[in-house]
């Protein structure tokens, strides 16, 4: 099952490459050496149902699960863009700032939307002059990005958590763009919006394809079938396919994935 | 539906078993035991209005209480009642212990809300506690027996006792609560706030300057508030650690003389309804006003915050 039948890009042409992932949670192993190789400037989305481990891997990858402290251990090597990031030298301030991360509920910091936006450029920036017209077009770079700019223009300093549910989870998009990451992890990032906010957002997802790299887990296989362009479906921490997204969908190799999309269990 | 289900039901609808009887007699006691608190808060102000109010309005001239510093209400012909340098020795105290209590107590909550994980954080967790409960006459003995010689020695003074020792006594005394306080303030900012900021790259002490102390910053204000509310009310250590001299302090070795200090020691030798007895609870009145007005300020931090969260 952890075979992957799927022709695999070469993995030179890999943003993200996972090759033999194994994770514990304490005496739970939650991966069971999991394979998976990213397109540079691809969308693919990880779908399977909840606990199969997709989450798991997504934060794996900017190694924010290691939040959780030591009770967590992980073996094989997750590559971005062949740099080994569980190395132990890997300074984890470096990893994030080219892989960045949108979670499932929008979580702008409680400052205002001008310096949510520009919050990872200044951490990033150590001690380099940036003077307040440089801002301001990062600023205004990255809200365009991501469709927010004519919303949010006239009220930069008014506080980010007063914005609606789809316009903040925008904004933690736009807030990733200046520091230029290669990869955007994305976990069910529409679960907490409405249909129409998630439409929006999936259109931002084509529009930001190309120049990053994006990983997308979601729960929702409409979801993947519109919003990605390859699908790798996962059970019980396995691997179970990967292939282009019509074609996993259309005709699925494996009988737990057919059972699954036919909406079996999950 | 059956006719006779009708009328079982009909009959478990109105009896009332040994629960309700429970369930009411429980409400009843929590009620009074939260009324209690504004009853008790109500006794006291009523209490010590009445003692000193008639005084207040009558004999005193507020002008003289507050900007004079003749404090001697024992005087034969010429009793005085100026309580600035009493309020300047409280306000010293006070000022001098929170500059010794807000860094050990932010430092301390930063710790253990941030940075300790397991073990280590339960422990100064407990250990924390424990200080909070030291009695307030242990830490004037050690005002006297130990920070008293340590002053002498180090500073070259003649006297140990003054703002210097009574500060830090009552700093130490206030940093505990200001730290358990300010904890909660922390853990009180969302988790995922540093969630956020840790995923764009932020290190742990990125995390705390720039996101957990500005989302905190009305629970910590809070904080300080309580530990002047504090500084302001204690009197055992104040006491005995202050050199008890009236006295507009000018250098931190000056000997000073606190509000509630002076009640402590001079209520017992006041004649029960003389002027003399009657000012000392003026000052009960100031004191009580001020660290109301300052709980209450306090009370708006923490509430002004809370909506954010």
């Amino acid at each position: 099952m952890a075979e992957q039948k799927a022709p695999q890009p070469r993995p030179e042409d890999s943003a993200i490459s996972v090759n033999m992932v194994s994770l514990w949670y304490g005496s739970f192993r939650a991966l069971f050496d999991v394979n998976l190789e990213v397109k540079a400037g691809s969308i693919t989305a990880l779908i399977g149902p909840s606990g199969c481990g997709k989450s798991t891997l997504l934060r794996s990858v900017n190694r924010i699960n290691e939040r959780l402290g030591s009770y967590v251990r992980t073996t094989g090597s997750i590559r971005v863009h062949g740099h080994d990031v569980l190395a132990d030298d890997v300074e984890l301030a470096q990893l994030r700032r080219q892989v960045g991360m949108v979670f499932q509920r929008p979580n702008p910091l409680p400052l205002s939307i001008r310096d949510n936006v520009l919050f990872a450029h200044r951490i990033h920036r150590a001690g380099e002059r940036v003077t307040r017209i440089e801002e301001d077009e990062l600023l205004e770079t990255a809200l365009r990005q991501v469709l927010l700019w004519d919303e949010v223009k006239d009220r930069l300093n008014g506080p980010a958590t007063g914005l609606s549910l789809e316009a903040q989870q925008k904004l933690c998009i736009a807030r990733l763009l200046p520091v230029k990451p290669k990869v955007i992890l994305m976990d069910e990032p529409t679960s907490a919006l409405d249909p129409e906010a998630t439409d929006a957002l999936e259109g931002l997802l084509w529009e930001l394809k190309g120049e990053y790299t994006i990983l997308i887990v979601t729960h929702n296989m409409a979801q993947a079938r519109r919003a990605s362009e390859e699908t790798a479906f996962m059970l019980l921490g396995k691997m179970v396919e990967h292939r282009p997204t019509q074609e996993l969908f259309l005709t699925p190799h494996e009988q737990e994935t057919a059972d699954y999309i036919e909406g079996r269990y999950g | 539906m059956p006719a006779d289900s009708g009328s079982i039901a009909k009959v478990d609808l109105d009896h009332r078993g040994r629960s309700w009887y429970v369930d009411k007699a429980v409400g009843g006691l929590v009620f009074v035991g939260g009324v209690s608190a504004i009853v008790f808060v109500m006794g006291i102000f009523v209490f010590i209005s009445r003692e000193g109010f008639g005084f207040v309005f009558g004999t005193l001239d507020i002008g003289e209480f507050l900007t004079s510093i003749e404090w001697r209400p024992t005087s034969e012909n010429n009793p005085r009642y100026g309580a600035l340098a009493l309020i300047a020795g409280t306000a010293a105290v006070t000022g001098l212990a929170m500059l010794v209590a807000v860094p050990f107590s932010l430092g301390a909550a930063i710790f253990i809300a941030e940075f300790a994980t397991g073990r280590t954080r339960e422990g100064l967790k407990v250990l924390v506690e424990l200080l909070a409960a030291i009695p307030s006459v242990v830490w004037g003995f050690i005002g006297l027996s130990i920070m008293s010689p340590l002053i002498i020695d180090t500073f070259d003074q003649p006297v140990g006792v003054g703002v210097l020792n009574s500060g830090v006594i009552l700093g130490l005394m206030a940093a505990p609560i200001m730290t358990t306080i300010a904890e909660d303030a922390l853990k009180a900012v969302p988790d995922s706030y540093r969630e956020a900021a840790e995923a764009m790259g932020a290190t742990r002490w990125q995390v705390v300057w720039q996101v957990v102390l500005p989302a905190g910053r009305n629970g910590l204000v809070a904080a300080l508030l309580l530990g002047v509310g504090r500084g302001f009310g204690e009197t055992m250590a104040v006491l005995m650690a202050s050199g008890h001299a009236i006295n507009i302090p000018t250098s931190p070795f000056d000997s000073v003389r606190a509000l509630t200090a002076t009640i402590a020691a001079e209520l017992g030798d006041a004649p029960r309804g003389s002027e003399h007895y009657q000012a000392l609870f003026t000052l009960g009145i100031f004191l009580f006003v001020i660290t109301f007005l300052i709980n209450l300020a306090a009370d708006f931090a923490v509430r002004r915050g809370a909506p954010r969260g």
